[in-house]
């Protein structure tokens, strides 16, 4: 399993009722399951995908995170994972909005457009950058709406969004981001992971 | 029927009050099961048929000698494993392959009931089938699963039962009878009743019976069964047997003599009071409005495990309907799974030969059994 993983599955205690936005082919519902005893749902655009989580033993329901969150009740679910899709969704405020509605804590993952090798990528070569997180050319690119790990946090602050935890993973390392590290976080990390409440 | 000792059939002892008011006693059922019972009693599966299924699910239907309606799904190793699971099947009230329906005989008079047959309801038949259970000493079900008006009956069974199923399993279905489908139906009805041979209902002392206006009742409902895209594809405008049009009204399209061989083949298996009542109870079944329009509270009391099912080609019970009833499970917290199958085969695509269907209730239906 990435460490991306781990480190989402590390925030996450023991018990708890989790949805799973975007869950690709259910990897990290099934840690949460199995290691977490979570109560684990997942949303999924992709058929394949959805059929994948089901051979899996998983709840999943094939729907559209812009479309389909707003079924779920307030605060339903502990927690809501985000992962690496935000930058995806044509109205990403909204999604946030809709994440934080349906859990009582989000989780939610970007990749970084601020780390060092997006930056000499446009600044050198001038063309759109391309990284192992953000492998598409800009002409079939998924990520419409890209932000860094500063964007996040200045976004946050904005609308009133509580952020108790925001990591960075460069690698394999996983180091806390704060206000007197923004700057250098922003950087160095090619993912940034935030917990947040409103 | 000649064949009517290859028919299981067990008395229902205790009266059944009916929506319509009138309360039924001594009614037969009419079953066939699938597979073994365990000794836990634990793996029993209750598949619901459709409006023109019966009890004979798959292999061989020992009545019409044709394939069971759902054999590309039921059978050994098949997505409802028979050698693991025993499955139930029966045939609903209302029908036509033994269990208490119009053809029966009425002991006031003598002949059969025809259209003095109770007009039922998918409860009516839910609670006549939930009897199946004492029957065969199961206390709760591994699982319900059903398409169509199967699924129909899936929904009114979890309501009506919240802790006899462990899943449940719609299938291509609806909460609620739409106008269009209430449309179709009423199209059939109209079809057998203007046929000079129903007699209003009283045919069956007759030598004659209504088969044109079943017949074209069932060609109507066939079309519905199928997408556009599926029948442009088989059919097009390929030519029955000639090679020119001939100016005249013999079935010069392949798709004419296709729908009249479908509406043949149908008359000598199904009763016309039948298809009139069982219609009926489809259009009469609106789940929400049992819950002073609250779907969810259908399913409040259930802590079964919901696995939703659609096809992007089914026009006649739609992914949004199906997806209403995801909604309104997601709404109350329920455990629910929905996937839509990419198919080209319309509503009938639960019956077909659709690989990612099948892998997907197989998949389903052994995962929730080795987690039990």
């Amino acid at each position: 399993m990435k460490n991306e993983f781990q480190v989402i599955a590390e925030l996450i205690e023991k018990d708890k009722k989790v949805l799973d936005v975007g869950c690709g082919d259910g990897i990290l519902m099934q840690f949460l399951k199995n290691n977490k005893n979570t109560n684990i749902r997942g949303l999924e655009i992709s058929k394949s995908k959805v059929q994948e989580c089901i051979a899996k033993g998983l709840t999943v329901i094939e729907g559209n995170a812009e479309k389909d969150l707003k079924q779920f009740p307030d605060k339903s679910f502990e927690y809501v994972v985000l992962s690496q899709t935000l930058q995806a969704f044509l109205n990403p405020e909204l999604v946030i909005n809709e994440l934080l509605r349906v859990g009582k804590k989000a989780i939610v993952t970007i990749p970084n457009f601020g780390y060092w090798r997006v930056r000499l990528h446009l600044l050198i070569k001038g063309t759109m950058p391309i990284t192992k997180t953000l492998p598409d050319e800009w002409y079939n690119t998924p990520n419409i709406h890209m932000c860094s790990i500063k964007d996040f946090f200045y976004f946050a602050k904005s609308r009133n969004i509580k952020i108790f935890k925001s990591l960075a993973i460069n690698n394999q390392n996983v180091s806390i981001v704060n206000h007197s590290n923004l700057t250098i976080k922003n950087f160095f990390a090619d993912l940034g992971i935030f917990l947040i409440e409103k | 029927m000649n064949a009517e000792n290859n028919i299981k059939t067990f008395i229902v002892k205790k009266p059944l009050k009916l929506d319509c008011g009138k309360t039924i006693n001594e009614f037969p059922i009419a079953y066939e099961t699938y597979g073994s019972l365990n000794k836990n009693k634990d793996n029993a599966i209750l598949v619901f048929h459709a409006l023109t299924g019966d009890q004979f699910v798959t292999g061989q239907n020992p009545i019409t000698n044709k394939d069971g309606w759902w054999s590309y799904a039921v059978g050994p190793d098949k997505a409802i494993d028979t050698k693991k699971y025993f499955v139930i099947c029966a045939n609903v009230m209302g029908g036509c392959m033994g269990s208490f329906g119009p053809s029966h005989e009425d002991p006031s008079t003598g002949t059969a009931f025809g259209t003095n047959f109770p007009v039922i309801t998918i409860n009516d038949m839910v609670n006549a089938q939930y009897n199946l259970l004492d029957h065969f000493g199961i206390d709760k079900l591994f699982s319900i699963a059903g398409g169509s008006m199967g699924g129909m009956q899936v929904l009114q069974f979890i309501s009506n039962f919240p802790d006899k199923a462990k899943t449940v399993i719609p299938i291509a279905c609806t909460s609620s009878h739409s106008a269009q489908n209430i449309a179709f139906n009423e199209l059939g009805r109209q079809a057998i009743t203007a046929d000079s041979n129903w007699k209003g209902g009283d045919y069956s002392s007759e030598d004659t019976i209504p088969n044109k206006g079943l017949a074209v009742a069932r060609m109507a409902a066939h079309i519905t069964y199928l997408s556009k895209k599926g029948l442009q594809e088989k059919f097009g405008r390929k030519l029955q047997e000639r090679e020119d049009l001939k100016f005249g009204f013999d079935a010069d399209f392949q798709i004419e003599s296709y729908l009249r061989y479908q509406g043949s083949v149908f008359v000598d298996r199904f009763d016309a009071n039948s298809y009139l009542y069982i219609t009926r109870a489809m259009d009469y079944f609106d789940l929400a409005k049992q819950y002073k329009g609250k779907l969810s509270d259908a399913f409040r009391a259930t802590r079964a495990k919901f696995f939703i099912i659609s096809f992007t080609s089914d026009w006649l019970y739609p992914t949004q309907e199906n997806k209403d009833i995801v909604i309104a499970l997601n709404s109350i917290g329920a455990d629910v799974g929905f996937v839509e199958i990419e198919s080209d085969k319309g509503h009938d695509s639960f019956l077909l030969d659709v690989p990612d269907f099948l892998s997907a209730l197989k998949n389903f239906l052994d995962k929730s059994y080795t987690e039990n």
